[in-house]
């Protein structure tokens, strides 16, 4: 069947983020995703003055509330939503909560969405989550060493280490400056500063991949509202438009080995959605749960040309008072992994740059910030993938 | 290049055995088609039965056309090194137990990227063959083995964890007086067993091979009697602690049915040996192989039972020979769930008339002894858990496999089924 030519897509004119929470990280919690989800939840709606009972719109992302979803999340919480969603996309959740979340209060099936992500961590979760993570993780990587995650992108950085000459000090540069940027955020997990010596000399996990490359997994939650601008404005809060999304799943399937994500495949529409151009990014928050993936984003976010990561990051200065600035709050790799809050913790933090509310991480004059989404290594490669620029009022 | 293991050394008795510890068995159904191939050593993978695409990892749905019609078949196993890693830290305690751990991603020839395990000899970005191995839960996984073959390959680490390798293990083969022990004993020998136990029922019957049995090297017969209880537990007793590998050859077999036959002493007899025996057996040594299953590199790793084809289908003109069999089939497959906890292999031989007295009548193809006993080292070095040896075993899984019920029409056709 032939398709029309898709049309121009709607924007998301009057629709706003507001209220980004980050509730602070643990290495190990004796608590609940529920826990963590609930006290995210009410610090968000508290700081838009909505009443837990008056939430008409919910949005979860969550690896560790087995045997509830979404749906139990709302009678354990007194909430009754008349829009519900849960999004089971790890990494990518963050930017497709904005997606459907925005749509529905732009078509007035919910006034308010509240979209959290949390996720407990037991001294034997992050074990027992990797060998039930996917149907083909279970059959088809798992059983090879049983190295989890850290062996699967070990693959993909050795494939991308051969194919583009990049060195493991590449990588390093990323690890280095997102420690750098985390020594401002007191909440970060990492509080110690961290060389590229260091980085270098660090204990191999899975070669390529050393200590220092690996996120560590704690717990943790994140929030923020979808609403519309004039609620936004009569609630006496700062607000972020969204200027354009997107989101793409499973693409490239032929490549052998993954070498480029999805944005790969859309980076020319969110431009263009935008009016944008890479220029004007004032600063960068891509998934980092390992620096390859943040690598191949320079270059599929269209910030240079595929293959040209490694002189990109040799040619920039990644921390908040550089000249590209990348992953502001330490990132996962140096803020900790929270689960699935792991896609949420570039966006809640970008919420707050370009509302001028960062504080001790604040980029100076950051009005314009683009946050990207990687998830779910279902077999060999990560599937979900997403991005989204935001800017502040004042753009 | 591999370096070529040594016999290992003495155990010390004051120290732990090593309990055995297992890579996650978790499968879906489908992936199950994997541990289906591994049993009998074949590569294969799912090929969509309308567009011809080839699939990984194995689903329920071709990812080409979303056919449901997903046969599993035989595919090339060439392809490249693309990427590969060294696990160093593991989740599971396995594979921590036995770190530094090389993976690898190959892309096929057929079409397919595969995760896989990565042998020591396959160089950096290299052309590699892959072969489905069984491993130590069962299920069947991808082990990228070099192109062409190196100097003691076989020793790899890694891959002597999915193989049952004779070399430097202690075998036990039950029935010296069999016609087929000299060939299984002298196989064993070629292949470098440190010792060849024999079992000997009533030693002081005299019988044709006995001195060439025990001139070959490193074996020694002991007495075993597989119908006496007593007996299995006083061999047991002595090498059950250090038997690796336990070759079932004790068969009571003679001409006959139901109706042919006047009574059901021969048919009590086949039971007795044939089943009984395998069940005494597994009594007795089970226990200690399945718990020696991760004893380092000489660890237990292998039960072999030689079995008559026709327990899968009925030869009426060895009737109840076919019957006893067919327990013994049955039975050999509860065994296998039992040893499984240990990683210690049950292998089924099968076989179709064999080279002897009780064959002499029926026409070729028949299976010699030096046939079998070559076909039982070259499984236990592949890891099978089914091997079908010579022609008539062969032709037989693939009838059954077919059709069983047509193949028990052919097998009742005039000629009593000598297929």
């Amino acid at each position: 069947m032939a398709r029309s030519s898709s049309s121009r897509r709607l924007g998301y004119d009057g629709i706003v983020l507001a209220a980004p929470v980050t509730v602070p990280y643990q290495r190990f919690s004796k608590e609940t995703a529920h826990w963590w989800i609930a006290r995210a939840l009410r610090q968000t709606l508290k700081a838009a003055g909505v009443a837990p009972r008056d939430l008409d719109g919910f949005s979860v992302s969550s690896f560790t509330l087995f045997p509830d979803t979404a749906v139990g999340l709302t009678q354990h919480l007194g909430l009754t939503p008349r829009w519900l969603d849960h999004i089971p996309m790890g990494g990518a959740s963050g930017v497709a909560a904005v997606r459907r979340a925005a749509r529905a209060v732009q078509a007035g099936d919910a006034d308010i969405v509240a979209c959290v992500s949390g996720d407990t961590n037991h001294v034997d979760s992050f074990r027992r989550m990797l060998s039930s993570f996917s149907r083909f993780a279970q059959d088809a990587s798992y059983p090879y060493g049983a190295g989890g995650p850290n062996a699967c992108f070990a693959l993909l950085t050795d494939h991308y280490m051969n194919a583009y000459g990049a060195r493991r000090e590449d990588f390093g540069r990323i690890c280095v400056a997102q420690r750098d940027n985390a020594l401002k955020n007191p909440h970060a997990i990492m509080k110690t500063p961290l060389t590229l010596d260091q980085y270098m000399g660090a204990r191999m996990i899975s070669d390529p991949i050393a200590l220092f490359d690996c996120v560590m997994p704690v717990s943790g939650a994140e929030a923020f509202l979808v609403m519309r601008e004039v609620d936004a404005r009569a609630a006496g809060i700062p607000f972020a438009r969204i200027r354009s999304t997107i989101e793409r799943h499973n693409a490239f399937p032929d490549d052998p080995i993954q070498m480029r994500g999805g944005w790969a495949m859309d980076i020319d529409e969110l431009y263009a959605m935008a009016d944008a151009k890479p220029d004007d990014i004032d600063l960068l928050q891509t998934y980092d749960d390992y620096p390859v993936i943040s690598m191949m984003q320079l270059e599929d976010l269209g910030f240079c040309k595929k293959g040209e990561g490694p002189e990109f990051v040799r040619a920039h200065d990644l921390t908040i008072a550089g000249d590209f600035p990348h992953n502001v709050s330490g990132g996962q790799l140096s803020a900790g992994q929270a689960g699935a809050a792991g896609g949420f913790i570039g966006l809640v933090e970008a919420i707050r740059q370009v509302t001028g509310t960062a504080g001790p991480t604040q980029v100076k004059d950051a009005t314009t910030a683009m946050v990207s989404g990687f998830g779910m290594i279902n077999f060999d490669r990560g599937v979900c993938s997403g991005a989204t620029i935001i800017s502040g009022d004042a753009q | 290049m591999t370096t070529p293991i040594v016999p290992p050394p003495k155990k010390d008795p004051q120290k732990r055995t090593r309990v055995p510890t297992r890579p996650s068995e978790l499968r879906s159904r489908a992936a199950l088609g994997l541990a289906a191939a591994a049993a009998e050593g074949r590569f294969m993978l799912q090929v969509c039965g309308e567009c011809g695409a080839i699939q990984y990892p194995p689903r329920d749905a071709c990812a080409a056309c979303l056919s449901v019609d997903l046969p599993w078949k035989d595919v090339s196993p060439a392809g490249r090194l693309m990427a590969e890693t060294t696990v160093r830290t593991s989740t599971n305690v396995y594979f921590r137990e036995r770190t530094p751990w090389r993976i690898g991603t190959v892309k096929l020839d057929a079409g397919p990227s595969i995760m896989c395990h990565v042998h020591g000899d396959v160089e950096r970005g290299g052309t590699v063959r892959i072969v489905n191995r069984l491993d130590k839960s069962g299920q069947g996984v991808f082990f990228a083995l070099p192109s062409e073959e190196t100097p003691a390959m076989e020793d790899d680490p890694q891959l002597r964890e999915m193989s049952c390798d004779p070399k430097y293990r202690r075998v036990l083969i039950t029935d010296a007086r069999s016609e087929n022990a000299v060939a299984l004993a002298k196989a064993f020998s070629d292949a470098q067993a440190s010792i060849i136990f024999v079992g000997e029922a009533e030693s002081w019957r005299a019988y044709p091979h006995r001195a060439a049995l025990a001139a070959i090297p490193n074996v020694e017969i002991l007495p075993l009697d597989v119908t006496d209880t007593q007996s299995v537990n006083e061999l047991a007793g002595e090498i059950g602690g250090k038997t690796d590998i336990l070759v079932n050859n004790a068969r009571f077999v003679r001409p006959g049915g139901i109706m042919d036959r006047g009574d059901t002493v021969f048919a009590r007899d086949e039971m007795e040996v044939n089943f009984l025996g395998l069940m005494r057996l597994a009594q007795a040594f089970g226990p200690a192989m399945r718990g020696r299953g991760a004893d380092g590199q000489s660890s237990a790793t292998a039960w072999v039972n030689i079995l008559s084809v026709y327990a899968y289908s009925n030869m009426p003109a060895f009737g109840a020979f076919s019957a006893s069999n067919a327990a013994a089939y049955s039975l050999s497959q509860c065994l296998r769930a039992e040893m499984r906890p240990g990683g210690v292999r049950v292998m089924n031989v099968y076989t179709g008339p064999t080279e002897d007295a009780w064959h002499q009548p029926l026409p070729p193809p028949k299976v010699a002894p030096a046939a079998l006993a070559r076909a039982i080292i070259a499984g236990l070095k592949d890891g099978l858990e089914d091997v079908f040896v010579g022609d008539v075993a062969k032709d037989l899984i693939e009838k059954w496999r077919a059709g069983a019920k047509i193949l028990e029409r052919e097998m009742t056709e005039a000629g009593g089924g000598e297929t």
